[in-house]
């Protein structure tokens, strides 16, 4: 399949983007990475008049240590993240997911920002970034602003950033000592996209979970926060059965939706019964 | 005349390395879509996005008038022109129905063609697509094979009246009194799901008129150029002496190439009529709903045996989709398994029933295996289901039921003569290199300890029939073509050699093991021969590949032609050394005197001398070559023993594959290495129809896994190394001893898998799990049978 | 439409392209390196994979104007010129390939994954190349080619 035709701005700043989107119109996408953009374009789901182009934006490229997180730019790419000894160091959820993004053609190109900005509910980046309390640092026409993780992904596909606004970066708090983490994709082949994933990061002191991150892919509009699980965890033993107990409420308040390969209920189950695992593997059970 | 000829080893069993291999890896390639040729218009095909309704009208004004736009046809254009045809009319009463090479008035399944645009630039052409304005009114789709049989269905064809495309019904022995007789009777719903052959290079189709005098040249990515041919020509009305079809390098088929299609049907028109080279290729989301489809049967199987576990008879019920039309071989295709359910086993009556069904989705055809897959896969998994009621172990059971290696030849219940097996044999291999006592022993105690991830055993003790032949016996299955397949061979003046057959590779190989087996024959050095396939220009006489039939049947037809080539030169020999005929030997590649070996010549030089003339018997004319078109007396009979052991995680269904043990016994191996790959891709297939692929449809008819993120084929992290090995037990219907092992793989381990899978769950209650064997699929079974309903 | 130039197979290669062409039509029509074949339109078949300043890259998946100033090598420039490389004589030894059409996608997402890796076991070979699809080897021989074309090139070094 080939795309429609469009119009195609190379930004070379975010200001430029910004320009750009403004003068596009409704009608202009932002375009980092390509890899859920181009098959959209591809299977004419979508027919931009404008691409705007901020993969080569320097100040997207970077990661910067701001000491207590780490500012990521929406143009790096899902390869560079896995990779990169920062977030190896500091933010080893997101490392270890980034493993898990498609393939490792996909990932030279993809971006950690794109993938975020998309917002599918199956992919599994945004999922860490509701797990970790990201922020996203949005340009726009009026300026630069600041939006929480919990108010950034709003729908299907469908986030705070506006048609004339670029996502430039996301802040990733760093956890600190003393934290396991894990993701479980569940997924029927090694290229598909999870039918349930569970983004975990656990801090345990002498026996006892004394903090829990758990985020859900898959599991409704938007990557979702097991708060209910996180609750039930903090405060007891770190146990198969403790973790198993607390992990029955994890499809609780989610709204999965019936595909192909899983109905709502088998994924509230899966959902269960994996965040129990991960939970568990990030606990070093 | 050299030594090395003297003393090379016999090429036949050689893992010669492939001749075709270098020119793919290196990406100099002929894929159909690399054709570019000047003036080419590039063809684009607007398709219906509802399964079911009257076309109102078609507004394609905007769209000639867009950039670039040469023309736009629709089915106004083509009044009464097929797109394909039907050329296996099963039987008497058959509803045969027209698929048009656009549509008119009415438009069948998501997917159907409604409007083609011709324009300048393959991008240009996908955007005329967009202004193109059609009004259809909806009708209701039918999409459920058993509602499509009730009274008062939506009918696909309104004029047939019905949807019952045929009913086939074979008995073979008296059913009824074997049951009588039975102890036990076992009673299975078993759903062979719809497939899509998804071969890596979709289709592409290039038309131009370009040859000799109105000679008009197709290139298309085709399993059957020569067929093609024959059947374009009967249905355009070119003369088939002005179509030459060329398959250039076909990047895989699995049956799914096996086809004549409308896009090449016009294709060919358009371009003799516009005189201009036209072009199509393929996309992939195009080729999930446009390219047939395969598997789709709903099969009600019962099986009859004393309590001691010898069976007596087997009923078959089938339902096969042939969605909205026949093409090639729709309804023949679930045929092609009838006579092979009772597997190797014995038995007094087998009662097979066939109706085949439309509805209002994509033309289902042959894929990989096309009938066998099928018929395995109903005898396969209800023997252990068999071997449950009773008690016994599925192993066990087979034994005492299968042809014993010294019963051979065996004719079975449905009549036909498996030449020569060995099943202990085969079977002993397998459990050896499976290690079934210590995974026995494993599953046993994860039972026991009740651990969340059990393990299962798969059996699949297999036969399979492949070279459909001899060509009367096609005949009397009211089959329109023949089974024979052709051979010229051509020693050239300088000694280097021309095979030209009439198979049709697609990455079987055949280059380098036809090479073998004509270097053994006519004792040429391997490196000396080009195999020339796939033109029907320089190869003109074939019936291509498909159905494990290029060995089996294409195979006797190289070793006739190079046996004749090496009696002429044995003339021109013997006449040049100045004795008679029998007094020379050929060894190798050499005519010598016997008796006296110094006086000889070899194959090469009595190629120059049949070049030259200037020498020969009379009687004897120039040029050295011999043909053959050979026609077999019976079908190989491939079998095996497979064995799968499978893992289910029972809390979320998932499964996976630990280990798989492979044994084929295909007869003489004439080249291990491509015998073992090609048991691997098909392991691979069936492997994957058990546990990961499935097309779906929604009740409006629309194909859910249009695209490779839905219809999930396995990669390289979804499948493990296999284990494998073959016995030996040499064909005796094939003069090299050779059988088939092109689909063996696909047709035995669909099974092999679905049984380990049961087998791990059974005690959980669970007798039997949908395909593909999906961690829905398999949790669903778990919970039904754990709330006490059946699977 | 857009100019763009790039560095491809060392041959310094420049265009007018409209902004929505595909790379892997700029390669194949455009350039007329047919080699490197399209397998699907949703990015899962890894057909189309070249090499993109040295890393694997599924070229149905990206603009043209997105390779401006780049260094592509596709499969046709894989090997020295006229002849295979280690990695495409590993598939040739272990017979990786049947039809071929995903073998120029899988050498070289193949030799993305061992310029990282040199030595990597069945599993991470298996991983390292579940974004290429074949239809034809079921991955068996593909594996073990990877495994002789590792062997052979740090043998090499």
């Amino acid at each position: 399949m080939i795309p429609s035709a469009f119009d195609y701005v190379r930004a070379g700043t975010v200001d430029e983007a910004v320009a750009a989107l403004v003068a596009g119109g409704e009608d202009a996408k932002v375009l980092g990475g390509g890899q859920s953009l181009i098959p959209v374009l591809r299977l004419r789901l979508n027919n931009p008049s404008l691409i705007v182009d901020v993969s080569t934006v320097d100040e997207m490229r970077s990661i910067v240590d701001e000491g207590s997180s780490l500012l990521i730019g929406a143009a790096v790419t899902t390869d560079a993240v896995m990779k990169d000894a920062g977030v190896q160091a500091d933010i080893p959820l997101l490392a270890i997911t980034a493993a898990t993004v498609a393939d490792r053609a996909i990932r030279h190109r993809g971006t950690f920002g794109g993938s975020c900005a998309h917002a599918d509910p199956a992919g599994d980046l945004p999922t860490v970034a509701q797990a970790l309390d990201a922020e996203f640092v949005i340009a726009g026409p009026g300026g630069r602003r600041t939006v929480a993780a919990k108010d950034f992904f709003l729908d299907f596909f469908t986030t705070a950033v506006g048609p004339d606004e670029v996502l430039v970066a996301v802040r990733v708090p760093k956890l600190g000592a003393g934290w396991g983490v894990n993701y479980q994709k569940f997924q029927r082949t090694a290229q598909a996209w999870a039918i349930v994933g569970v983004a975990a990061a656990v801090k345990t002191e002498g026996g006892t979970i004394t903090g829990a991150r758990i985020a859900l892919t898959n599991m409704g509009a938007t990557p979702i926060r097991a708060s209910s699980v996180e609750a039930a965890l903090i405060g007891g033993p770190a146990t198969i059965e403790a973790i198993k107990a607390a992990s029955a409420s994890a499809a609780d308040g989610t709204k999965p939706t019936s595909d192909t390969h899983a109905t709502a209920d088998f994924r509230s189950h899966l959902a269960r019964v994996h965040t129990a695992r991960a939970v568990a593997k990030a606990a070093g059970i | 005349m050299t030594d090395t000829i003297e003393e090379a080893p016999a090429s036949i069993g050689q893992p010669k390395r492939r001749k075709e291999d270098a020119r793919l890896l290196m990406g100099e390639t002929e894929w159909t879509d690399n054709i570019q040729l000047p003036g080419t218009l590039h063809m684009a095909f607007l398709r219906s996005s509802i399964a079911h309704a009257k076309i109102l009208r078609i507004d394609t004004s905007a769209a000639k008038l867009a950039e670039g736009v040469v023309h736009v046809y629709t089915g106004e254009d083509f009044p009464g022109q097929p797109g394909s045809t039907c050329v296996w009319p099963v039987t008497a009463d058959i509803v045969m129905t027209h698929y048009p090479a656009i549509c008119t008035d009415e438009v069948r399944y998501g997917g159907d063609v409604v409007a083609v645009v011709l324009a300048t630039e393959r991008y240009l052409a996908a955007d005329a697509l967009d202004l193109i304005d059609v009004d259809y009114e909806p009708l209701p789709a039918v999409v459920d094979m058993e509602e499509a049989l009730k009274e008062g269905s939506p009918l696909v064809h309104e004029s047939a009246g019905t949807n019952r495309c045929y009913t086939h019904n074979m008995p073979c022995g008296d059913y009824e009194a074997a049951k009588a007789k039975a102890d036990v009777v076992v009673s299975r719903r078993f759903i062979n799901q719809r497939l899509i052959p998804s071969p890596m290079e979709t289709r592409a189709v290039v038309a131009a008129p370009q040859g000799m005098a109105d000679e008009i040249t197709l290139w298309t990515s085709t399993q059957i150029p020569h067929v093609l041919r024959v059947l374009l020509a009967l249905l355009t009305g070119i003369p088939e002496n002005q179509i030459r079809v060329v398959a250039p390098d076909v990047g895989g088929g699995f049956g799914g190439k096996l086809q004549i299609s409308r896009e090449e049907v016009l294709a060919l028109i358009l371009a003799k009529r516009l005189g201009r080279p036209v072009k199509w290729s393929e996309t992939r989301s195009e080729n999930m709903v446009a390219m047939h489809h395969g598997r789709d049967q709903i099969q009600d199987i019962e099986i009859a045996a004393t309590k001691d576990g010898k069976l007596l008879g087997m009923k078959v019920d089938l339902l096969a989709d042939m969605g909205a039309y026949l093409q090639i071989i729709t309804p023949g295709t679930p045929l092609l398994g009838m006579f092979m359910y009772s597997g190797i086993y014995k038995m007094e009556a087998l009662d097979f029933t066939c109706t085949g069904v439309y509805t209002n989705k994509t033309t289902t055809d042959a894929y990989r295996g096309a009938g066998r897959p099928e018929s395995t896969f109903a005898i396969e998994r209800i023997m252990d289901e068999l071997a449950a009621e009773l008690g016994m172990e599925p192993m066990e059971l087979r034994k005492l039921n299968w042809v014993k290696h010294e019963e051979f030849p065996f004719t079975n219940v449905a009549g036909l003569t498996y030449d020569t097996g060995n099943y202990e044999a085969a079977t002993e291999r397998a459990l050896e290199l499976f290690g079934y006592d210590e995974l026995r022993a494993e599953q046993a105690a994860r039972r026991a300890a009740g651990d969340p991830v059990q393990l299962g055993i798969g059996i699949s003790t297999f036969t399979e029939m492949c070279g459909l032949a001899p060509s009367r016996t096609l005949g009397a299955l009211n089959y329109v073509a023949g089974g024979w397949e052709h051979c010229t061979l051509r020693v050239l003046p300088t000694g280097k050699v021309e095979l030209v057959t009439g198979t049709a590779p697609h990455g079987q190989g055949h280059a380098t093991v036809w090479s073998q087996i004509a270097a053994d024959v006519i004792g040429v050095p391997f490196e000396d021969i080009e195999v020339i396939y796939g033109d029907t220009g320089r190869a003109p006489y074939g019936m291509d590949t498909y159905g494990s039939r290029s060995l089996a049947v294409g195979g006797q037809a190289i070793k006739v032609a190079g046996e004749r080539l090496v009696e002429k030169a044995r003339i021109i020999a013997a006449h040049q050394l100045e004795v008679s005929p029998e007094d020379i030997e050929f060894n190798k590649g050499v005519y010598s005197v016997k008796g006296d070996p110094e006086k000889s010549n070899t194959i090469q030089g009595i190629a120059f001398a049949a070049f030259t003339a200037h020498n020969l018997p009379p009687g004897v004319e120039p040029t050295l070559h011999g043909e053959a078109t050979v026609d077999p007396i019976d079908f190989s009979y491939p079998h095996g023993t497979h064995l799968a052991a499978m893992e289910v995680d029972t809390e979320t269904g998932k499964v996976t594959l630990r280990k798989y043990v492979a044994v084929d016994d295909c007869g003489i191996q004439i080249n291990p290495m491509i015998v073992e790959g090609q048991v691997h891709g098909g392991l691979a297939q069936g492997i994957a129809q058990a546990m990961y692929e499935g097309a779906l449809y929604d009740n409006d008819g629309n194909l859910l896994t249009a695209s490779m993120g839905e219809y999930l084929l396995p990669s390289s992290a979804d499948l493990p190394s296999f284990i494998t090995d073959r016995t030996v037990t040499p064909s005796t219907t094939h003069p090299l001893g050779t059988k088939g092992i092109g689909e063996a793989g696909a047709i035995a381990s669909t099974p092999a898998i679905i049984n380990g899978v049961v087998d791990a769950i059974r005690h959980l209650g669970v007798n039997d799990v949908l395909m593909p064997a999906s961690p829905q699929n398999v949790w669903r079974a778990i919970q039904a049978a754990q709330n006490g309903g059946a699977a | 439409m857009m100019h763009i130039s790039a560095t491809v197979n060392g041959t310094h290669r420049m265009g007018e392209v409209e902004p929505r062409l595909l790379l892997v039509h700029w390669l194949r029509e455009n350039l007329g390196l047919v080699g490197t074949p399209i397998g699907c339109d949703t990015s899962n078949c890894g057909a189309c994979t070249v090499l993109l300043d040295g890393q694997s890259v599924k070229s149905c998946n990206m603009l043209a104007v997105q390779a401006d100033g780049s260094n592509i090598t596709t499969i046709q420039g894989l090997g020295p010129e006229g002849e295979m490389g280690t990695i495409q004589k590993a598939f040739k030894e272990c017979h990786g390939l049947q039809c071929g059409y995903c073998t120029p996608g899988m050498v070289t997402a193949a030799a993305d994954l061992l310029a990282e890796n040199p030595d990597p076991t069945e599993e991470e070979i298996r991983e390292g190349l579940h974004g290429n699809l074949c239809r034809c080897t079921g991955y068996h021989n593909i594996v073990k080619s990877v495994q002789l074309a590792a062997a052979e090139m740090r043998g090499a070094k």
